[in-house]
């Protein structure tokens, strides 16, 4: 047997296992983030949210997915066809793409690339156009309105999510997330990890985070007061699944980004405790709590507001940030706390 | 024909393609598609040369943002794309002549022809072997030890092309009312009203 696993045909199959394996344990998680983030929603405004299909509701988000795939999918008359039908499972593929870097415990990831966080950030880069293409595809003003601001508003976040991301390698020395990850290790648990270097960049990444997944308080894109819903206008059934289900995957690999980022991945927060994929969970399950309070807490910004936020106050200060990580890292300031690449690297 | 052999002609039969369809194709958004399916197989190209590095920059920078910016000034633009076709047949020389010095140079790259002696070992001394250095670490000590003035330089140029660009479209309008946030958030209900007593019957 093992002899087999060691030919093409076995490596494949492996391959090919773990990948369904990822992508079972993002769709399954899925389901219970949308049930959620709408529960999160309900309990803020104290509403009950979804309580009727399964025990509290928790199929709730099974019955809405099959609900969506047995409708009829209209196209419009005027719409391209062949891009229409493109946008939504571009949106979708590209989100599930991301997750093949993604680490949950030392040696759990599917490909252990050197390049890894610029791959996520590529691939994230390329999320985007889902959304254009399904805005102008759609062959209508509104669609076409939310895809224009969407466009930009994501292109503006990305950079300084870059310069955030800047700051992080020159830490670590490395672009890959397992030394990043193995590079916040140390005896004291929860103040080894990069949260406390980078305090401030923690705040912008989630906020740009935010803003790069096109959720409130920052989803001008499909704002229902100016645009009905954006991009989405036009779209029904299983493409407006896609796009949902894309958007949500995006979400949760934005939590899984900033855990391994900041917050230390699988290790444990107290020194002593096993370290493992479970603490990694938890910690993603907790950002995409902050992600629904939000949604349910702050009103929704202008959009003139939103590009100065991004270009005037965010861009500046993570630029600023990268300059002095790069000198407290080059000249060991702070016992060295900016400087890991001897540990992790 | 093993697997990266396969992989290479796939991918190279896709670049070929989307490059052809980005010229052929009638609607400029489509183009522009297809142009983003070309620069994505590129990197798949690239990674397939073990340049993994560089494979994520043309992602990143091409697919990411530049061609964004295309998809946005053709959506937007309102150009009769047919009447520019239509004067294609005018600059095909042109075209014809750039292409022939574009295959030459690169037969020049791929030829064993050197300008001089020791242009060989030049070109060998300054990359590092795979199994010593990743090659993000590779290019950053080339890029920014070794060639870290022509770098800067080429950085300046850029710059000052930037700064052109925004003087020429720069325009300053008289009487506009901005929004001043500073002022706006500093603004407190003892500075932005007052309270007048008004005696009934006499108004102000």
């Amino acid at each position: 047997m093992t002899e087999f696993f060691a030919t093409n045909l076995g490596i494949a199959l492996i391959i090919i296992a773990q990948s369904l394996a990822l992508i079972a344990f993002v769709m399954i998680s899925l389901l219970f983030l949308v049930y959620g983030d709408r529960k999160i929603w309900a309990a803020v405004q104290m509403r009950r949210g979804p309580n009727v299909v399964g025990a509290w509701g928790l199929l709730q988000s099974v019955a809405d997915a099959m609900k969506y795939v047995f409708k009829e999918i209209v196209i419009p008359a005027g719409a391209d066809k062949t891009v229409f039908m493109l946008a939504p499972m571009m949106s979708f593929v590209l989100a599930i793409l991301a997750w093949a870097v993604i680490p949950f415990n030392d040696t759990w990831v599917l490909a252990n690339l050197n390049v890894a966080i610029l791959y996520v950030f590529a691939i994230s880069s390329l999320e985007v156009y889902g959304v254009i293409m399904g805005g102008w595809a759609s062959n209508s003003k509104y669609p076409f309105l939310g895809s224009l601001r969407s466009a930009a508003q994501m292109i503006s976040y990305e950079v300084s999510i870059g310069l955030i991301i800047i700051g992080v390698i020159l830490s670590t020395g490395s672009l890959n997330f397992g030394d990043i990850v193995r590079a916040q290790d140390g005896d004291w648990g929860i103040f080894n990890w990069y949260l406390w270097p980078h305090l401030p960049m923690v705040v912008l990444f989630f906020v740009s985070a935010l803003a790069e997944t096109n959720r409130p308080p920052f989803d001008l894109p499909e704002a229902e007061s100016e645009l009905v819903a954006g991009y989405q206008v036009e779209y029904s059934s299983t493409p407006f699944l896609l796009f949902m289900a894309g958007e949500y995957i995006a979400i949760f690999l934005m939590c899984a980004l900033i855990t391994l980022l900041f917050f230390g991945g699988w290790l444990s927060p107290i020194p002593g405790l096993p370290d493992g994929a479970l603490w990694m969970v938890a910690k993603m399950g907790f950002f995409f709590f902050l992600f629904a309070m939000v949604k349910a807490i702050v009103p929704r910004y202008r959009y003139d507001q939103l590009m100065r936020l991004g270009w005037k106050v965010f861009l500046p200060f993570s630029l600023a940030w990268v300059t002095f990580v790069a000198f407290a890292a080059q000249f060991g300031w702070f016992w060295g706390g900016y400087a890991r690449w001897a540990v992790g690297g | 024909m093993t697997l990266a052999v396969f992989t290479f002609y796939v991918f190279s039969t896709i670049v070929i393609l989307a490059g052809l369809l980005t010229v052929l194709s009638r609607n400029p958004v489509h183009s522009v598609l297809w142009l983003i399916l070309a620069f994505f197989t590129s990197a798949g190209l690239f990674v397939l040369l073990g340049a993994e590095f560089v494979a994520m920059l043309l992602v990143i920078v091409y697919v990411g943002a530049v061609a964004v910016l295309f998809l946005f000034v053709v959506m937007m633009l309102d150009v009769d794309f047919a009447e520019l076709k239509a004067e294609m047949a005018r600059f095909m020389p042109v075209a014809m002549l750039i292409g022939v010095v574009l295959l030459m140079e690169l037969g020049l790259v791929f030829g064993v022809w050197n300008f001089a002696d020791q242009a060989g070992d030049l070109r060998q001394a300054v990359t590092p072997s795979l199994s010593e250095a990743h090659n993000t670490q590779a290019l950053g000590e080339i890029v920014y030890t070794q060639y870290i003035y022509l770098f800067q330089a080429a950085g300046l140029i850029l710059l000052v092309a930037m700064i052109g660009a925004i003087v020429l479209t720069l325009r300053h309008r008289p009487n506009i009312k901005r929004q001043n946030i500073v002022a706006q958030i500093n603004r407190d209900p003892a500075q932005a009203m007052e309270l007048k007593n008004v005696k009934p019957g006499q108004g102000l």
